[in-house]
């Protein structure tokens, strides 16, 4: 795929380019800068500062104005609309009874989407940064900034939900990475990233990991370690292993370090961060009397700055058979790179032994001119086959259906 | 000025100074009554909200009507803003002229020891090098000194906790004392 073939060369050529901005991103760590901020190992240059984050829109944009016109996907797939005006948009869960919950990260909601007549509702709201849902038997868990609560029998109660109970809270409550994307694994416990509290900080206890716990909130426990800021896990269903995105930090050049795709094959396994990016970069700032040998590597690169958030492998019924126990994978896009990267969803395939065949684009069209016309944050296939992407920048969430070729 | 004559607001009584605007929406009149007809702010602690980027109002108001940022009259006038009032606002904002420097330009050797300190800090990355702000990135130029001294000091003790939490890192490490020679330049800087 000519896709493919450009996202090699590019992964090849990246890796020069970082030999060859490295030692000026290594002179501006030099410079002292607050922690957190999302300005550290910024170099001095005028093109450079031209960059800073985008936050998204607080307003959902109306239905008739959603850029599902301008989307593409390959042949015999079709997007549409599946609910607006759900402001924020992020991570997305199908209950049993086919009710979609919706976290957001700039409000303050949880939301429901019905099953039949997609209306939204809003089931949760004066929460801080309730960015992740996840659900299991019934009861719902919200993730916000620095705690996890649940609503139990929610799908029965959304005109009359009961507040949160909180389960767990024994984080930091950093704004930075603190938001948070939760799943339930197949051992029946909740996974909770815990990011790095800035763009490029030092190694201490409790940042840089993936914790679970018991869905009582007892028995908490780290999983991984070194893992910058994961927006995005989900299991195989295949090998049972948990594959999860990571964000690359920022600064060091335009086309390094990549974002990655990780898989955790044994507990307590160490990720590299601060001193490893993308599995071949030593961090100019921590990276001295480190190797990235020390740690395991990505199984792929998902190309710089693109953000890889939510991702999930495809179990349905519905796509063809070369989508099946394939890996959705949304990228919400780039801020620190001069020219946009991602804004999009790729299919990562994968080998029989779990590692990875090909990265290919899926869902693409939200860049237009350099400009997002919308942001992907997150994936859930249906029951049915069919497959939900969240755009928090629009507010809205759409439907993927498979429908055959030459229709 | 396409903006404003696009907006659906109806035309009222031209006060001194509001000549260049053809129509004030209706609902902007309580705004300016306290905020400024010029965009600039005369009354204590109330900011200028002239060129104020409409992304930034926009998100503003929205957190004043959704109680997510407080204060007694901003919740009060914004509770029963409909999404369109909120965007024909931010819009009609942003047209209004840019607050001016006060004449006074500020002690020469505080101000440069204060544009040493913003370049450090790189506040004239995000807020732009003239720090007329961009997108959702509020503008700072010559806005009120008490207006900035205080937001500062409430984004840094979380008092405000901003739409996206940058400020409150960007402000862990600044000292009180580095907040007030912020303020005093931005105040009075001239780009």
């Amino acid at each position: 795929m000519a896709y493919r073939t450009a996202f090699l060369r590019r992964t090849a050529l990246a890796g020069l380019v970082g030999l060859m901005t490295l030692s000026a991103a290594a002179q501006e760590a030099k410079q002292p800068l607050p922690p957190g901020s999302a300005l550290i190992g910024r170099p001095e240059n005028p093109e450079a500062a031209k960059l800073a984050p985008v936050s998204a829109p607080p307003l959902p944009t109306a239905a008739d104005k959603l850029p599902t016109a301008k989307l593409h996907l390959p042949p015999g797939f079709s997007i549409e609309v599946y609910a607006s005006g759900v402001g924020n948009a992020r991570s997305l869960r199908e209950g049993t009874k086919g009710t979609v919950f919706v976290g957001s990260r700039l409000l303050d909601k949880v939301y429901a989407i019905t099953p039949n007549d997609h209306k939204v509702k809003v089931i949760a709201s004066g929460l801080h940064r309730p960015n992740g849902v996840a659900f299991h038997d019934g009861t719902l868990y919200i993730a916000e900034l620095s705690q996890i609560s649940k609503i139990d029998n929610i799908e029965d109660t959304l005109d009359n939900p009961a507040k949160p109970t909180v389960i767990y809270s024994d984080l930091p409550k950093d704004e930075a990475h603190g938001w948070k994307f939760i799943s339930i694994g197949p051992d029946n416990r909740l996974y909770i990233p815990v990011g790095q509290p800035g763009n490029n900080e030092p190694r201490d206890p409790d940042h840089a990991q993936i914790r679970r716990i018991n869905l009582d909130g007892s028995g908490a426990e780290v999983v991984a370690i070194g893992v910058r800021n994961t927006v995005g896990f989900d299991w195989s269903p295949v090998s049972k292993e948990l594959y999860f995105t990571d964000n690359g930090r920022d600064w060091m050049s335009e086309d390094v370090p990549e974002d990655k795709l990780n898989r955790l094959t044994k507990a307590h396994e160490d990720f590299g961060v601060p001193y490893c990016y993308q599995g071949n970069i030593s961090d100019p700032e921590f990276g001295w009397g480190h190797s990235c040998s020390d740690y395991t590597p990505p199984v792929a690169l998902m190309g710089a700055h693109t953000a890889a958030l939510g991702m999930r492998f495809y179990a349905g019924s519905m796509f063809p058979a070369e989508y099946k126990d394939a890996i959705f994978v949304a990228r919400h896009g780039s801020w620190n790179r001069s020219k946009k990267l991602g804004g999009d969803v790729v299919v990562v395939k994968l080998n029989k032994d779990g590692s990875v065949k090909s990265i290919e684009p899926f869902l693409t069209g939200f860049i237009a001119d350099n400009n997002y016309l919308g942001r992907p944050v997150d994936v859930q296939p249906l029951k049915d086959g069919s497959l939900l992407v969240s755009d928090d920048w629009n507010g809205a969430v759409y439907r993927v259906t498979y429908k055959g070729k030459g229709k | 000025m396409l903006a404003v004559s696009a907006l659906a607001g109806t035309a009222f009584a031209v006060g001194p100074g509001m000549a260049a605007y053809a129509a004030v929406p209706e609902k902007a009149e309580v705004c300016l009554t306290c905020h400024g007809e010029n965009g600039q702010s005369q009354t204590e602690n109330i900011p200028s909200l002239g060129a104020q980027q409409p992304a930034y109002t926009l998100i503003q108001l929205y957190m004043f009507r959704e109680k997510l940022r407080t204060s007694e009259i901003m919740n009060g006038i914004a509770k029963d803003l409909t999404d369109d009032d909120l965007r024909t606002l931010s819009d009609f904002i942003g047209t209004l002229p840019k607050p001016q420097p006060p004449a006074d330009a500020g002690d020469p050797a505080r101000m440069a020891a204060a544009k040493a300190l913003v370049d450090k800090e790189h506040c004239n990355s995000c807020h732009s090098a003239d720090f007329s702000g961009r997108d959702n990135i509020p503008r700072l130029a010559n806005q009120r000194e008490d207006y900035l001294l205080q937001t500062l000091r409430d984004y840094k003790s979380n008092k405000r906790a901003g739409y996206d939490g940058t400020m409150a890192e960007v402000l862990g490490p600044i000292t009180d004392a580095q907040i007030v020679e912020l303020a005093y330049y931005m105040a009075r800087v001239r780009p």
